[in-house]
């Protein structure tokens, strides 16, 4: 494989992941179980899809990629290269708050090293993006330790939502078919050495919140080839239903 | 001189655009202006947003357009300057003084990384007290986080320190 299909895949699949978990922060948008708390799923969801369209604009740009928006709104499923995390539906408050804290920490390890990258337009946005991730990690760990020293059935839940989500954040790594090339080319480092800085972390505030974490011994992949679980159409579905009814219109 | 002169008429119709979220700010007391040129085809103004994902980019982008063509009488060209990142620094003392009567606290100096102690210790800006707590990394506005002045029993917002 060439660089100039390596690096689309690697824009691909990170785009999709923060446009799908974006999607699905929003779903907590007038439901979120304290005001401040809508607010900030709120606010995330803007940022990562914000942060996907910045990706998507850098497809369009530098590979002939189609408009953002259709890019978006118009691919099925199996044209999504988004991780099985991303794609399981908000469920409660505990499931969606332990989704984000890792994936928000694998997030910032991203865009840490892309801002090292040899590819300029990646590195440019990741320097920018990286500083605001800040924001997103802080809220998270604040909310982890808050919850998981609340009592034992407060902190019961989040063990049981961090042993649900550890091995569907195991697939936010899987590695790509170009990985080599990329890593050979100093666009980023792959994602063997992300996953143990990853690791690397999280472990600190897993522990301090006195949760166990799991043996990664079966991460959840298929994602990055185009394998979905169901929910990833219904969630399109809904996305993509008002664009759809006219697809060319200017919003 | 022709061109200095334009030049200086250009950034005084910049400093009438103000930001759509906090309008007692305009997009230079921002610092969201990166570059200005003057040409035969008409003024080209460079610009960058706070945070990426400001959704007021757009908006902002129409509004400097609209104000340099109405006071210069020239064709205006807005582009987003992809080489230059915002950070809270850019901030002017005088925005910064103005934030703060506008009731939002401003970001403190950073050196080049924001540490947590710049989120947390924030003075309340109605009553100037310390005794305050971060409420939530997010507010209103991408730009803004929550906190509270046990002193006075005000909620307040922050403009983020960013880096």
């Amino acid at each position: 494989m060439q660089l100039e299909q390596a690096l689309p895949e690697l824009l691909i699949k990170i785009a999709d992941d923060e446009l799908i978990i974006g999607h699905r922060n929003s779903e907590w948008t007038g439901l979120g179980p304290v005001m401040e708390e809508d607010i900030a799923f709120s606010s995330m969801a803007q940022d990562k899809i914000g942060h996907a369209w910045a990706l998507y604009r850098i497809l369009q740009e530098h590979f002939n990629g189609s408009d953002p928006d259709q890019f978006a709104f118009m691919r099925e499923a199996a044209d999504f290269k988004c991780c099985h995390l991303t794609e399981m539906p908000i469920s409660s408050y505990d499931f969606s708050l332990m989704r984000h804290f890792l994936f928000d920490h694998a997030e910032t390890v991203r865009y840490q090293s892309f801002s090292q990258s040899s590819f300029t337009p990646l590195q440019q946005l990741a320097a920018k993006i990286k500083g605001e991730l800040k924001y997103h990690t802080l809220h998270a760990d604040a909310w982890i330790l808050q919850l998981c020293t609340a009592g034992a059935e407060s902190r019961g839940r989040m063990q049981q939502a961090l042993d649900n989500c550890f091995q569907l954040a195991g697939g936010i790594f899987e590695p790509g078919e170009a990985e080599t090339l990329l890593i050979d080319e100093k666009v980023y480092p792959g994602e063997a050495a992300l996953y143990q800085q990853w690791l690397n972390n999280i472990s600190p505030v897993i522990e301090k919140a006195g949760l166990t974490i799991p043996a990664m011994t079966a991460p959840v992949y298929g994602g990055r080839k185009g394998q979905h679980t169901e929910h990833l159409q219904q969630l399109l579905n809904e996305m993509g239903e008002v664009f759809r009814l006219d697809p060319e219109a200017t919003w | 001189m022709q061109t200095i002169t334009t030049l200086q008429a250009v950034y005084n119709a910049l400093d009438h655009v103000m930001d759509p979220e906090i309008p007692v700010l305009s997009v230079l007391e921002l610092g969201m202006i990166t570059d200005v040129k003057v040409d035969l085809e008409g003024v080209h103004v460079k610009m960058i947003p706070t945070f990426s994902a400001c959704p007021a980019i757009d908006v902002i982008k129409e509004n400097i357009t609209n104000a340099v063509e109405r006071e210069l009488q020239m064709p205006a060209f807005v582009t987003v300057d992809k080489e230059v990142n915002w950070n809270s620094n850019r901030l002017t003392d005088t925005a910064k003084e103005k934030l703060r009567n506008y009731g939002i606290a401003p970001p403190g100096k950073h050196e080049g990384e924001v540490n947590l102690d710049m989120l947390i210790k924030v003075s309340c800006p109605h009553c100037g007290s310390e005794n305050t707590y971060l409420r939530s990394p997010f507010g209103s506005a991408l730009c803004r986080a929550l906190h509270f002045c046990k002193e006075c029993g005000m909620m307040f917002e922050q403009f983020k320190p960013l880096s």
